[in-house]
């Protein structure tokens, strides 16, 4: 076999997974896989040194995106991904921290650490890959699920209001806020590369098909028709008012860059004001010399 | 186990007039600790407060979380990090770390979390003595695990199990515990600190072998693994599940087997090394008082008046609450008569001695509540009948 044809065989983002766990746990048809992928090429583009690059994911069928790439790689509790990043940030805050992590872990049980995280502006990446369901339970109705859709513990359907997440980070202080859909790879890659380049509490939500279960109980069919809905229905509008942006159920997604600011971190605030209140006698941390 | 001396720049050397609550602060910044996330809860606050004042002169992190889960979590992340990491709570907030606590234990997570216990359940007793979480922090989370507990009597023993404390978990890679009290944490006492180069200091256990070979959970002969930090290029994964040596989830009954069966014997295969207590007058007691934290101090009185009543009372005084000293429990109750077990609960411990004791001698509870301290005269009329 000559060199150029053991190239082709090579998977593309090979050096970006732990191909020691492959094949993966994810259902045909599920979007997170080319979530990850779009991560992946956007590590490759970056500039960053890889080996200070940690993902920490928490529980549900995103949290496990931390067990298959190749990163210093946590795999936390339910919710609870962004605390852990956060400590992780502020012991080594040469890393660059990247939450992967789904709808119910970020914004349903781990929604209180979420927006403190984006209130504090902690220098961390968090991309929300949203299914509008807990679905490694079989398809629980979460605080993203679109009014009426049905869910087994929605069985007569959603009469909850969801979460618009792009507008809950916006109002916390988040510095990036894009959302985009799992067909929008070549988008995604990129919001992921510009957010990995800022320095600020940064939030890529990216609307993903969860077949087995969102889609199969909503009669939406599989994979293709829902990307094909994605197709129809998406609509790009950078810097759009984040309270417009709410997703009615198979109604129209408001995709794009919403937000791009810049403004000190929480480690920065902390050096600045330290410094400027104690002088001489403050011990700046996590600076470099 | 690399020893070091600590870092000066952590250490106020000197005779100090501190409560145990700040006693606790200092140890933590004497052992080496540069990361403190807290969330405020009576009576334990004072801790963070301390902390938050000290660490910008030493270098280092102090963040308020939004609450305990948060600030166990990131504990965890900022230990994985590469720092040494504490926290402080009470009662409630304990209750919240739970789950957490086992995530520590899982990823076999050097911290410290110290527990100014107060009256519960629930709200209880926000401002008022307890020691009702001494069962908890062993079985409180999910699982069978194994951690390590500590419980001081005196400021000074705050600032000296803290720095322990830090050297424990850095040898076995496991959370542990100071289980002090409302009335340690308040009490105030004088406090000597030594100068830097007098206290001792456990560094981590980091790997330094060559990167490929690494497996973040394959045991050394002391049964604990080698850690290494985030950001020095070993890419390793690490989970609450259950996982093999590689630290990759394996969801298996074999799998579940080796890793439960090792978090436990890292600690009890090494409880000798471990566990601590003091006693005073064991030989040929009749009655032996096994006490901790407020509860040791104020049997005291009680221990005089019975000797001075001519009955041999010995004590002796848990200073490593977990693992338990079951061999000794065991080896007292083939020659006394009794055990008097006063504490701040209605039997936690008590429960325990009569386990270890095995029906060789009866462990007589002095249950109380909580809200304040035996008085001595409970405790002695219980010796005088265990003595009968």
């Amino acid at each position: 076999m000559k060199a150029e044809e053991r190239v082709e065989e090579r998977n593309p983002i090979e050096d970006f997974l732990r191909m020691d766990r492959i094949p993966h746990i994810w259902c045909p048809g599920c979007g997170i896989g080319t979530v990850v992928t779009s991560f992946a090429e956007a590590m490759k583009k970056s500039e960053l040194d890889l080996d200070k690059v940690a993902v920490v994911s928490g529980i549900g069928c995103t949290g496990r995106v931390a067990g298959y790439v190749k990163f210093d790689s946590f795999h936390s509790t339910h919710g609870r991904a962004i605390p852990f990043a956060t400590g992780l940030k502020l012991a080594n805050p040469e890393l660059k921290v990247v939450v992967f992590s789904g709808d119910g872990d970020i914004a349903g049980i781990g929604g209180n650490h979420f927006i403190h995280a984006a209130r504090r502006n902690m220098d961390i990446l968090v991309i929300c890959v949203n299914n509008f369901n807990y679905a490694m339970t079989g398809g629980q109705v979460a605080a993203t699920t679109p009014l009426t859709a049905n869910l087994s513990t929605a069985p007569f359907g959603n009469f909850e209001y969801p979460f618009n997440l792009a507008y809950l980070a916006d109002a916390c202080g988040a510095t990036y806020v894009a959302r985009w859909t799992s067909l929008h790879i070549r988008r995604v890659t990129k919001s992921i590369q510009e957010a990995l380049a800022k320095r600020g509490f940064s939030f890529i939500e990216v609307i993903t098909p969860c077949v087995t279960l969102y889609a199969r109980r909503n009669r939406l069919g599989d994979g293709l028709n829902l990307l094909k809905y994605y197709y129809d229905k998406s609509e790009m509008k950078h810097g759009a008012d984040t309270r417009t942006v709410d997703i009615d159920f198979q109604g129209k997604i408001i995709v794009g860059k919403f937000v791009d600011k810049d403004k000190p971190t929480f480690l920065e605030c902390m050096n600045t004001h330290l410094q400027k209140t104690l002088g001489d006698k403050y011990v700046p941390y996590g600076v470099k010399p | 186990m690399r020893k070091v001396k600590a870092d000066p720049k952590g250490v106020l050397t000197g005779a100090h007039y501190l409560d145990g609550d700040f006693a606790i602060a200092e140890g933590g910044l004497a052992a080496g600790c540069r990361f403190f996330a807290g969330y405020p809860i009576t009576p334990s606050t004072e801790t963070a407060e301390r902390f938050a004042e000290r660490i910008p002169f030493v270098g280092g992190v102090f963040v308020q979380m939004e609450d305990e889960i948060a600030s166990i979590t990131a504990l965890i992340g900022a230990s994985w990090g590469g720092q040494k990491s504490m926290t402080v709570t009470s009662g409630p907030g304990f209750s919240l770390m739970m789950e957490n606590i086992g995530l520590a234990v899982m990823m076999e997570t050097p911290l410290v979390i110290a527990n100014v216990q107060r009256g519960g359940p629930s709200t209880g007793l926000p401002t008022l003595v307890g020691q009702g979480d001494m069962l908890q922090v062993k079985f409180g989370s999910h699982g069978d695990y194994e951690i390590i507990a500590l419980s001081p009597d005196s400021p000074q023993e705050c600032f000296d199990l803290t720095i322990k404390a830090f050297n424990l978990a850095e040898t076995y890679r496991v959370p542990v515990f100071i289980m002090t009290d409302e009335c340690v944490g308040h009490m105030h006492e004088k406090v000597l600190i030594p100068p830097a180069d007098q206290i001792e200091v456990v560094e981590r256990k980091w790997y330094e072998g060559p990167k490929e070979k690494y497996l973040p959970y394959r045991s050394d002969k002391d049964l604990v693994p080698f850690m290494v930090k985030a950001g020095d290029g070993y890419r390793f994964h690490t989970t609450g599940l259950t996982h093999d040596e590689r630290g990759y989830p394996a969801i298996n009954a074999e799998a579940q087997d080796w890793c439960v069966h090792h978090l436990m014997d890292k600690i009890t295969k090494n409880a000798p090394k471990i566990i601590e207590y003091k006693e005073d007058q064991i030989e040929n007691a009749e009655v032996v008082v096994i006490s901790y934290g407020i509860t040791s101090r104020v049997a005291v009185k009680a221990v005089q008046e019975a000797r001075k009543a001519g009955i041999k009372v010995g004590t002796l005084r848990l200073i490593t609450v977990w693992p338990f000293p079951e061999g000794r429990i065991k080896a007292l109750a083939k020659k006394i008569k009794a055990f008097v077990v006063p504490e701040l609960n209605l039997g936690q411990i008590r429960r325990e001695v009569e386990r270890c004791a095995f029906g060789r001698a009866p462990a007589i509870g002095v249950p109380h509540c909580g809200g304040w301290v035996h008085d001595p005269d409970d405790i002695l009329k219980t010796i005088k009948e265990a003595a009968r």
